[in-house]
């Protein structure tokens, strides 16, 4: 296949993508490498933990030639904080801080996915109303998520004005959580059996005022860099993550829709009132570079499209379970009476109690799967916390996917990964 | 109420949609391998979300292998490989979550083993369990039999002790005075 | 000169005129780990814009930096590069440890984590916060500015005293 037509299937309808002229290849052979100008004098490179490119505390060392990688292997664990064992340590109540820090790009994400499992877990089923404030939450992560991520891509690729329409879209966003529950990053909005705040007074509104100039920005954005020759030229059929690769490394998520594979988990096993929601999954063919970004720049599309609908489809109500096992007690109660005071007291300082039980809980975050495993023994704190990031297993992918790229081609594929070093690590 | 509650915004529908699949898989399972599968805790029955398989360690691949390409299963995608630690003989359970693709339903299959029994590695059915397994090693001790580097992944090489078992102290601090060092065998050097 | 011809002057100490010239013309170096490091690139984009404060030419390499923004956790893996990569810059450098992570560990009182980079290099500026706000980021560098000015660094007292060969060890 050549890459006009490769470019063509892209494209997926934008028609504003000129003819390139792109040379062959992207996957450059090591025995044909135009740059082995030095003979057998490989060398050794150590990229990170510190280096630029190297989102977050990554590290690679790699063997390479000339401009090429030859062979390489990847280290991190450079910013463990052992959250499986605080997870182990801390009442389930308490944990909630600490999803924050998984994914930091969307805490809001881990919040509550988090609170979900251990509402499985209870048995708690929470109201409507936090339900849909939940959903516009986890759309509207996903959408800062993207243009991070997207906008960090671009960066490392020498676009920089890309970069900064992102980042003032996103401080808007934060803007409207900053209302919501007082934080801009780790926002620690949910808890188990409900959400920390009710939403401000017409917070919906400007919701979908933000979603209307985001519409247009994310336009903008799509103008200024999907058809740009330099852009094309450096990420169209770089870094193919293909989709047996993607099964094989347990890669889901962005990355596994741009290798072709029509896989989402809140279309095909949907949590919340997601089925009640109209969504298109985009999906693109090659799993290059720019099909990633693609595939991202349309989500922001449709989960802005989810939060529109939300927003017309909420209605007012409770944003607590009826069940008084995870029910932080109203302040006046607490103030007033005497087991109201108790029950604070209690509550905080040793926790609720989790029946006994184990359970899978997983739902789709801007990168992929994530999950928390969590086996109760009964008791306010689990007995194992594990949590599934899905950067763990998508920058295993690097290695076979790099080992044979340029460095700089490198420098893309991981951007268009988007590892996060809080959720690899943990 | 607890996990067997079902809660409609949290797959609640798991165990209608998938309840009568699981009790026929599980039904292939125990015929096909007989005494590998050691013991089955169904939801409803058990406190559990999906159906647990406890499968001996010496034919995990074997069972792995047939529930990732049999047609009735098609658990093609490894959602996760972690352990647990038991404290308990044997002491640790190590967990595979699995996922078929095609029906959406998920299992999940553990095995029994402790310090000195290896498990063998699950490299050669899911790739991806290259990492999970290191992870496994480096947090909790288990071995994995055939695994061409297990070395540690989150901890430095020079840590000792494993920090995810049970009686290794929250706050068990370790310091090293130089980064961790380049290893150039890994790059066949 | 001054209106009518003659000659004016204004007089100061040469180092005073030097730390001016420092504190305006910060390179810092962003040792970015986690989130805090999210909030750094929010500090130094449009919207935020550390450029109004002579901070915003980053340089990736220790060898072009003199301050070290420490944005995120410091891990007992990633503390001897830490201290590998300040002891690469050159003098005078400063440290801003960026939330609460890097100050003090934070929430995370565990084993794999520093509990606060200080006990690794010396720390001019702490930000509170996790992740600090950026409008905190700023005040702390204005902070950073002024200590400049006084010539109450770490750096710069260790200066002073390396002149006065007082100097007792070099961190």
């Amino acid at each position: 296949m050549s890459i006009d037509q490769k470019t063509s299937e892209n494209i997926m309808k934008n028609e504003r993508l000129p003819d390139l002229g792109l040379p062959q290849g992207g996957h450059y052979s090591v025995d044909h490498d135009p740059d082995d100008l030095w003979g057998d004098s490989r060398v050794i490179v150590n990229i990170g933990p510190t280096h630029p490119a190297m989102h977050g505390a990554l590290r690679m060392v790699a063997k390479i030639n000339g401009e090429t990688i030859e062979k390489s292997y990847c280290e991190f664990g450079y910013t463990h904080r052992a959250k499986e064992k605080l997870g182990e340590n801390r009442t389930y109540h308490q944990f909630v801080v600490y999803t924050d820090r998984l994914n930091y790009c969307s805490a809001l994400v881990n919040n509550v996915t988090y609170a979900m499992s251990v509402e499985r877990l209870m048995g708690v089923q929470v109201p409507d109303r936090a339900v849909w404030i939940r959903m516009i939450c986890c759309e509207l992560a996903r959408v800062i998520d993207h243009l991070i991520c997207v906008g960090i891509n671009a960066v490392d690729l020498g676009a920089f004005s890309f970069f900064l329409y992102g980042f003032h879209q996103r401080e808007e966003a934060y803007t409207l959580i900053e209302k919501l529950c007082g934080a801009r990053l780790t926002t620690s909005y949910t808890r188990i059996g409900g959400l920390m705040a009710d939403a401000p007074e017409g917070w919906e509104k400007q919701v979908k005022d933000w979603v209307k100039r985001t519409r247009v920005v994310i336009d903008e954005m799509d103008a200024l860099l999907t058809g740009n020759k330099i852009w094309c030229q450096r990420t169209i059929g770089v870094g193919i993550m293909d989709a047996k690769l993607c099964q094989a490394y347990s890669v889901t998520g962005p990355a596994v829709r741009a290798a072709g594979l029509n896989y989402d988990l809140r279309r095909d096993q949907p949590s919340m009132f997601y089925k009640d929601m109209e969504f298109d999954v985009p999906i693109a063919q090659n799993g290059d570079v720019f099909d990633r970004y693609l595939v991202r720049m349309e989500e922001i599309r449709q989960s802005l499209n989810i939060i529109s609908q939300c927003c017309d489809r909420i209605k007012k109500g409770p944003i607590w379970a009826d069940d008084k096992r995870v029910r932080i007690p109203e302040k006046d109660v607490v103030h007033n009476t005497m087991e109201g005071l108790i029950h604070h007291f209690k509550f905080f300082m040793t926790g609720f109690e989790v029946p006994p039980g184990e359970a899978y809980t997983t739902f789709e975050a801007p990168n992929g799967e994530l999950g928390f495993y969590i086996v109760s023994k009964g008791g306010p704190a689990a007995h194992r916390m594990r949590i599934r990031g899905p950067s763990f297993y998508h920058f295993q992918t690097l290695t076979p996917v790099s080992d044979g790229l340029k460095i700089a081609d490198m420098v893309g594929l991981l951007g268009s990964m988007n590892i996060i070093a809080g959720e690899l690590d943990r | 109420m607890d996990i067997n509650t079902p809660v409609p915004t949290i797959y609640g529908d798991q165990l209608e949609k998938f309840g009568e699949l699981w009790k026929k898989q599980v039904q292939t399972l125990k015929e096909k391998f007989g005494d590998a599968i050691e013991e089955v805790l169904f939801p409803k029955e058990a406190n559990t979300d999906v159906p647990i398989i406890f499968v001996q360690a010496a034919r995990i691949i074997d069972v792995l292998g047939f529930m990732k390409n049999d047609a009735g299963f098609e658990y093609g995608f490894l959602a996760d490989l972690t352990a647990t630690d038991e404290e308990s003989a044997p002491r640790f359970h190590v967990v595979y979550n699995l996922l078929s693709r095609k029906s959406m339903s998920r299992v999940r299959v553990k095995v029994r083993t402790d310090e000195e029994n290896a498990v063998p590695t699950a490299i050669s059915l899911w790739p991806a369990a290259n990492w999970a397994e290191r992870e496994v090693w480096d947090m909790f001790g288990v071995r994995f039999e055939g695994h061409p580097d297990l070395r540690r992944i989150l901890m430095d090489v020079r840590w000792e002790g494993h920090p995810l078992r049970k009686d290794y102290p929250l706050r068990g601090y370790q310091i090293f005075p130089t980064p961790e060092a380049i290893d150039p065998s890994l790059l066949n050097y | 000169m001054s209106k009518d011809g003659s000659a004016a002057y204004f007089t100061t100490r040469v180092d005073a005129v030097v730390n001016w010239a420092r504190k305006h013309s910060l390179f810092p170096l962003p040792f970015g780990t986690s989130c805090c490091g999210i909030e750094m690139m929010a500090t130094l984009c449009s919207d935020y814009d550390m450029a109004r404060f002579g901070a915003e030419a980053i340089r990736f390499s220790p060898r072009q930096a003199d301050l070290l923004i420490v944005a995120g956790i410091i891990n007992a893996k990633m503390a001897p590069v830490l201290k590998t990569v300040y002891d690469q810059m050159s003098e005078p450098k400063w440290v801003m440890s960026f939330g609460a992570c890097a100050s003090s560990g934070g929430i995370f009182n565990v084993y794999s984590v520093t509990q606060g980079i200080d006990t690794v290099i010396p720390v001019d500026v702490y930000v509170p916060g996790c992740p600090p706000a950026p409008e905190g980021v700023l005040h702390s560098l204005i902070r950073l500015q002024e200590q400049i000015q006084k010539g109450e660094t770490v750096a710069q007292r260790r200066e002073r005293q390396s002149r006065a060969g007082t100097l007792k060890s070099i961190t």
